[in-house]
């Protein structure tokens, strides 16, 4: 593990300073070179930031993949003020990497956060936070009244003639409100629904102005694309998936976790065996490998690079980075099942496919684990889910039909055979209680 | 603490939570955007949300009660009943189901007792199952109590661990 004194590891970005003394501190981080990255940004100036995440191809962490840079330049010019939101309401199931990047590495993030408001003019930056980050929250809060005392937020930073106030803003529950827009109406004091758009944010964001909508890890980035350049962040990987990400890996696992790694260049299987490979000596059954949103994939894709277009051809999506492993043993009715209600407890009621579409499918599945469902109620899935997916305000809707039907193409034997089985026929086949 | 205490004599903040609630106004460009902060200084003086509490974040705020009242009971962490001193909530997503998150909650239940609405008979825990993917999925299964995580649970060490935050140790929000 690295010390603060000696050389960074070669080929990390996001946690190349891991294992530095007292890196939540601001005396800590700045042993590792911490805000050098800031006060090169300020000397850059705006265009040239911009240009620099440009050529990085950094693409947007949270889970749609959008490129940073052209985000950004969506923002019209010459109208103020404008804001920048941090999304740090992470709630994809299985996707816990943000969370590690606030508990071990908060100045990187703030760094990152000012380095962008630098480069969009925002006035403020908004740290939105899920309530049940609390003490990832209180350690937010600490961070930065640090660096307003140290003069690195607040008025004329490090001297310049650029300001900017930060704000940690504390959610309190709500899924719904990772989705950009979502998230702007819980930061303006309303009940977290999606907005239509277009216009989107870079045009209309929080209180009608102009605004960006950025995830903690791709933010965390920016420190080493300032001081190191793009072309540096984006040849860690490869050139159609550039730089790394910090990927979650969980489920059936020896050792979960997160690990960070090359984009384009490491393969499922590679992350498979960080992890420890698949627990207990039990073979792979299945993988989601984006999150609870993503279509799930077999054994036979364990050799797919993490590639945005190779796991799109696939028929899935590597999403918000997480990796959740199931082993022989696990029941994919259980596991949809599951899902659906998590989309159902979640579904912000605004829009009717959403929210009657996810009752529907919850009961269905519930009759369906327990062995109750016949096959013409089975039948009824696939017409539920074509009625959300492409037709729901946002696309939470949406992907809570997406695993599911994916599970159920995939393993269609096994949700056959829970119709009429009077139990769930993979529990009864490992002796396991209903 | 009986719900019949609550409101019996003219219910008011302690003035050093009226004066948090005042400060968060200059924190925000617009007034409302204050509205969740707001709830929250209110929620860790009392417990939860009483309706005169919302009035009194409303009238702080230039909102009305009924705007309040709108935005707090779309939250799931907002409560507006006195919950068990400790909230304990079972991650059941797909990440900690893996790893034994059913046997983890049913054992809880059984353990603390608890009725329907998830309250312990000693009023010491709120034990909920219905909850969003606490994030902390490499650690599955976790619970988390008020707010600390506690991950790589088993029964065993889930019980050790309400055992302490019941005496009063540490893991508590002391709410």
């Amino acid at each position: 593990m690295a010390r603060g004194a000696e050389p960074v590891p070669d080929g990390l970005v996001l946690t190349r300073h891991q294992g530095a003394p007292g890196l939540t501190t601001l005396d800590g981080y700045r042993k590792v070179g911490g805000y050098q990255g800031l006060a090169r940004a300020l000397e850059m100036g705006s265009e040239a930031i911009v240009a620099e995440v440009k050529a990085s191809g950094l693409r947007g962490r949270g889970g749609a993949a959008f490129p940073t840079g052209t985000k950004w330049g969506f923002l019209p010019q010459g109208v103020f003020p404008r804001y920048l939101a941090v999304n740090a309401d992470e709630s994809e199931p299985g996707c816990f990497k943000d969370r590690v990047l606030i508990e071990e590495y908060p100045h990187q993030l703030l760094e990152g956060v000012l380095i962008a408001a630098f480069a969009l003019q925002a006035s403020h930056a908004f740290i939105y936070i899920r309530g049940e980050y609390r003490k990832q929250r209180e350690l937010l809060e600490e961070v930065v009244r640090e660096a307003y005392r140290a003069k690195l937020v607040g008025k004329r930073i490090l001297g310049s003639d650029f300001g900017c106030e930060v704000v940690v803003h504390g959610g309190a529950g709500a899924y719904i409100c990772g989705e950009e827009t979502a998230l702007l109406d819980s930061l303006e004091g309303r009940r977290g629904q999606p907005r239509l758009k277009p216009p989107f944010p870079a045009v209309k964001g929080l209180y009608g102005q102009p605004t960006v909508v950025n995830n903690v890890e791709t933010l965390s980035n920016l420190p080493y694309i300032v001081t190191e350049g793009g072309a540096a962040y984006a040849a860690l990987g490869t050139e159609a998936s550039p730089g790394t990400r910090l990927f979650c890996v969980s489920g059936h696992v020896e050792r979960p976790g997160t690990f960070e790694v090359p984009m384009g260049r490491t393969t499922f299987r590679d992350l498979l065996e960080l992890a420890g490979g698949v627990w207990r000596g039990r073979r792979f059954k299945a993988m989601q490998p984006g999150g609870g949103s993503m279509q799930v994939l077999g054994p036979q894709h364990l050799d797919v690079p993490l590639d945005f277009k190779a796991v799109a051809e696939a028929g899935s999506s590597l999403g918000a980075g997480a990796l959740v492993v199931m082993d022989e043993t696990t029941c994919m009715v259980d596991v949809s099942r599951r899902l659906v209600d998590f989309y159902r407890h979640e579904s912000c009621g605004k829009c009717v496919p959403c929210r009657e579409g996810t009752y529907f499918e919850s009961q269905l599945m519930h009759r369906l684990e327990e062995g109750r469902a016949s096959a013409g109620e089975l039948a009824t899935l696939a017409d539920i889910c074509a009625g959300m997916d492409g037709r729901c305000f946002c696309p939470l809707g949406d992907t809570a039909t997406w695993f599911v039907m994916s599970a159920y193409r995939m393993f269609k034997d096994e949700f056959d055979a829970h119709v009429g089985a009077g139990r769930c026929p993979v529990r009864a086949r490992l002796g396991v209680a209903a | 603490m009986p719900e019949s205490e609550v409101g019996a004599s003219s219910p008011a903040l302690a003035p050093a939570a009226l004066e948090r609630l005042r400060a968060l106004r200059s924190r925000y460009p617009v007034a409302r955007s204050a509205v969740l902060p707001a709830l929250w200084v209110v929620q860790d003086e009392l417990g939860y949300l009483p309706p005169w509490a919302e009035e009194v974040v409303a009238e702080q705020l230039g909102l009305l009660p009924g705007d309040v009242a709108a935005v707090a009971s779309f939250y799931s962490m907002y409560f507006n009943h006195q919950p068990g001193r400790h909230f304990v909530q079972v991650c059941q997503n797909v990440s900690c189901a893996l790893r034994g998150a059913d046997d983890l909650l049913a054992g809880l239940r059984e353990w603390l007792q608890v009725d329907e609405e998830g309250a312990s008979p000693d009023g010491a825990f709120t034990l909920e199952g219905t909850v969003e993917c606490l994030g902390a999925c490499g650690g599955g299964p976790m619970m988390q109590v008020d707010r600390y995580s506690h991950e790589d649970l088993s029964l065993d060490s889930a019980r050790q661990i309400l055992e302490r935050v019941r005496d009063g140790a540490g893991g508590g929000a002391g709410a």
